[in-house]
């Protein structure tokens, strides 16, 4: 094998990381057109209109949840056994919110019938804005840590409720989880639409854009009084994974480590500012695929900033902070990291590249007299 | 605590969600050749009937798509919220092809089914075609993958248990990926989607054909679907799953059980046609047997002998003994990992580790089994005979019956005699859901012939769940059902809705049913 295994151990963190920042780019897009679409729809061919800016599109971008889930399966798979155990009926909220889209998409227009079209509107809306607000919420508990931990044999074993991942720090996490997405989809839908629902959403992109800056700076703040985690003493990254074998410490302002140790990765959490601060500014003054390339950084600094903090936790355990997982000690073996790096690189760019062939080919502003001419074909 | 009404409700919630789940992935499977089949004609000879025909059937399909993504999503999350134990003792292997899966097939089918739909006016013809091709590639790596990763929880190859991680590893992917009871089961599989889809767009043609209506349509859509229907029933039957069965001891198992075979009969073994399995004496009540036919269909051979349940009983009580074993040295070894005599004391046993964990169901440790607590693990090894002998019956004689009704509808749609054949065109229209019965049925013998084992030989299934409480597991498995059940009603009203209203659903002008709003 070419690379040793505490660099593909590091490459795994960075691969996890790409794909949830691209899934929060490819299907945050859609699911923060999912969230505007009953408000800034006014009349079904509005809706229409909103719904037909996504609608090629939008199943090949929840392919990025599917793969993200399949790649910590592959790479992680003590984290994806523990933690989506552990946020149980989290996990079944998200994975109920999203059943309302892919029949909400195809089924809603297939009946002329107002209760029917509305129903399914809702349901898109839930499709798209309950999954990164319990995202949010789930890294807002990551950052707490969580109640779990290990027997001899490895089972592990999640000893809180649910309705305590919705505290205060957490609940904020999922604010600005949403409005980071509402913002990626408000710039989106400004690059595909005219007229009235431009308009709106243009105020709709302000709103969430300011909810996104004010957010992540209170969240920023906040997290200095909240304690951290430290590995005490050294840690092999070569070392056969054992999440049991290592010490750890909580420490108030140990999420601020990172940055003092190596203040280049300040530029992370400057990213998401400078990003988020620019995709507004662009988009208020129409120069909308400026601002989703902007928005989009505003996600990597985001999402890059809760993993900077961290490392190298993943998942650290609040009861019993020795078996908290890090990226040295929660993952697959060497081979199976090889394969799998090699399959990533491989497969990535092929799919950027035909995805971005198939935005290519539907490129352009939906209208109402695209949906009035697709009448029995468009969603 | 896991207790056993935890496994079953996680069982049964798998096996839930799972069964809804196929009830969609078989049609997808088998339209989407069609619908290449279909564009291909379109694109080659210009004729506008292909390219309705492509669109229309793309039209249900889709409708059958959308709830195959619903489906699809919670069993990618499933193993990880209720399985927690199972995902770390085998992610390492299982986890790399569904990550493949995700890669190199699902990106591809999710994103040019977006262009399926929505390209026609932007797209050239032969671009159009090839788009549709590729959503084709995509849905078939996609039953590839994820067979491979169901092969290998039948036939556990490439793979390795460290004491050190508490968990199985990969040692050689391609053995794992080249499997051949992965293979067997992929091609068993697709071939059976491929029927289905065949069988859905045989069975509304004749609907139409019945009632005279939109004709030239229906006629050419019988007859593709009758022709691809044939080779692929021919092919579900003669490349059956049976001939990976004696690869591996699992199958052999799972062989035994579906034959009510409980001993060794010498070779070449007979077949038992009917027969009344009695679980408690180990034997049948009753039983039509047809010699030789057994060995010949399970070896391929006439000199090959078949193990018998009895037999496999007693060799599998061995290897408990050897697995209490080797889980007493595991347990020394963690608690003295450099300890090397423990170490080689640990590999020599080690294959049988598995079989001793069986007795976690029953003992809490291992000081604490006796002979009888091991012959008990042993009888655990074999599943329920009755269920698993029927299962396969009615689905081999569902599997001849399309056979007969798709031969026959090639043969008179090659005379192009179909359409004066009124008790053909009904017969296809009652046998419908003929091939998901089929396609269930097979699941369930494959699955459930599994018991007690989520990965054959290595992880008792009681072991494999995550410790949730029963509360939470009637919640959810109640949800799921619940939701499922009323997006299957929604599913089959539109699926009716469009089906009547046929290709005057399009718009084109061309057909019946052309004021009513689509």
């Amino acid at each position: 094998m070419i690379l040793d295994y505490p660099t593909l151990k590091l490459i795994w963190w960075l691969l996890v990381g790409v794909l949830l920042i691209g899934f929060a780019i490819m299907d945050g897009h859609d699911m923060g057109v999912g969230t505007l679409l009953p408000f800034v729809g006014r009349n079904d061919t509005e809706r229409r209109v909103v719904i037909n800016t996504v609608g090629p599109h939008w199943d090949g971008n929840q392919v990025w949840f599917i793969t993200g889930g399949g790649a910590i399966f592959a790479a992680w798979p003590i984290v994806y056994a523990t933690a989506f155990s552990g946020f149980y009926w989290a996990m079944l909220a998200v994975l109920w919110a999203l059943f309302f889209r892919p029949v909400g998409f195809d089924y809603r227009s297939k009946i002329h019938n107002a209760a029917w079209r509305s129903t399914w509107d809702w349901g898109l809306f839930v499709g798209g804005f309950v999954p990164p607000v319990i995202f949010g919420v789930a890294f807002g508990n990551l950052l707490q840590g969580v109640p779990f931990h290990f027997d001899d044999s490895l089972v592990p074993y999640y000893t809180g409720s649910f309705w305590q991942l919705l505290n205060p720090f957490a609940l904020l996490c999922g604010v600005v989880s949403s409005a980071m997405v509402t913002l990626q989809g408000a710039v989106y839908l400004m690059h595909r639409t005219e007229g009235e629902v431009y308009e709106r959403t243009r105020k709709a992109m302000l709103g969430a854009g300011l909810v996104l800056l004010a957010g992540f700076t209170v969240a920023g703040v906040w997290v200095q009084e909240i304690p951290g985690y430290v590995i005490a003493g050294a840690i092999d990254p070569s070392a056969l994974p054992n999440p049991q074998a290592k010490e750890v410490v909580r420490e108030a302002g140990a999420w601020m480590a990172n940055y003092r140790d190596l203040p280049a990765t300040l530029l992370i959490p400057v990213l998401a500012y400078l990003g988020a601060a620019a995709a507004v500014w662009l988009a208020w003054r129409g120069r909308t695929l400026a601002a989703f390339v902007a928005s989009s950084l505003g996600i990597v600094g985001v999402i890059g900033t809760a993993g900077v903090s961290m490392f190298p936790f993943v998942m650290p355990s609040i009861t019993v902070p020795d078996a908290s997982l890090t990226v040295w000690d929660a993952v697959s073996s060497h081979r199976t990291l090889a394969i799998m790096f090699w399959a990533t690189l491989i497969f990535m760019p092929l799919i950027v590249l035909y995805t971005g062939w198939a935005y290519k080919v539907m490129a352009g502003k939906v209208t109402a007299a695209y949906v009035r001419e697709n009448e029995h074909s468009a969603y | 605590m896991v207790t056993e009404q935890l496994v079953d409700l996680s069982r049964l919630q798998f096996a839930a969600t799972a069964m809804y789940h196929f009830l969609f992935v078989p049609l997808t499977l088998g339209m989407v050749w069609l619908l290449v089949i279909m564009e291909s004609a379109w694109v080659m000879t210009g004729k506008l009937v292909y390219k309705d025909m492509t669109r229309f059937w793309g039209k249900l399909f889709g409708i059958n798509f959308a709830l195959g993504v619903t489906t699809g999503i919670t069993l990618e999350f499933q193993f990880g919220t209720n399985w927690a134990y199972y995902s770390h003792y085998v992610g390492d292997i299982f986890g790399a092809p569904l990550a493949i899966e995700g890669l190199m097939a699902f990106f591809l089918e999710s994103t040019f089914i977006g262009l399926f739909f929505f390209g026609w006016d932007r797209l050239s013809r032969t671009q159009h075609l090839m788009v549709t091709v590729l959503m084709a590639v995509g849905t078939n790596l996609s039953a590839l993958w994820i067979l491979v990763a169901n092969g290998w929880m039948q036939h556990p190859v490439g793979a390795e248990f460290s004491y050190e991680t508490m968990r199985m590893e990969l040692v050689d992917f391609w053995a794992v990926l080249f499997n051949p009871d992965a293979q067997a089961k992929f091609v068993h599989t697709v071939s059976a989607g491929y029927v289905t889809g065949a069988m859905f767009v045989l069975a509304i043609s004749a609907w139409y054909l019945l009632h005279g209506r939109d004709r030239e349509f229906a006629r050419r859509s019988f007859s593709i679907a009758a022709a691809f229907g044939f080779a692929s029933v021919c092919s579900v039957i003669v490349l059956g799953d049976e001939s990976g069965y004696v690869v591996s001891e699992a199958q052999q198992t799972k062989l035994a059980a579906m034959e009510a075979m409980w001993e060794t009969e010498p070779a070449p073994a007979s077949f038992n046609v009917i027969a009344l399995p009695n679980e408690a004496e180990m034997k049948n009540d009753y039983a039509l047997h047809i010699p030789w036919v057994m060995g010949l269909l399970g070896t391929r051979s006439l000199d090959q002998e078949m193990p018998g349940i009895r037999d496999i009983v007693a060799r599998n009580r061995e290897r408990v003994e050897v697995g209490v074993e080797a889980v007493r040295l595991l347990e020394a070894l963690r608690a003295d990992p450099s300890n090397a005599d423990l170490r080689e004391r640990f590999d020599a046993v080690k294959e049988d580790l598995g079989f001793g964990l069986l007795l976690k169901k029953y003992a809490a440790s291992m000081d604490e089994v006796t002979p009888e607590l091991m012959d008990r693990a042993a009888r655990d090894t074999i599943p329920q005979v009755a269920p698993m002998f029927w299962s396969f019956r009615l689905m081999v004689a569902f599997g001849f019956a399309l056979l007969a009704l798709f031969g026959l509808a090639l043969w008179h749609s090659v005379k192009g005699t179909f359409e004066g054949k009124p008790w053909l065109l009904r017969w296809a229209l009652c046998f419908l859901p003929v091939p998901w019965v089929a396609s269930e049925l097979g699941w369930f013998v494959a699955e459930y012939g599994r018991q007690p084992w989520t990965i054959y030989g290595v992880l008792p299934t009681h072991l494999s769940v995550s410790t949730l409480s029963v509360e939470s597991l009637y919640g959810s498995l109640a949800g799921f059902v619940g939701f499922y059940t009323l997006l299957l009603m929604v599913e089959m009203y539109l699926m009716v809705r469009f089906a009547r209203q046929g290709p005057g659903s399009l718009g084109t002008g061309r057909y019946l049913n052309e004021t009513a709003h689509a």
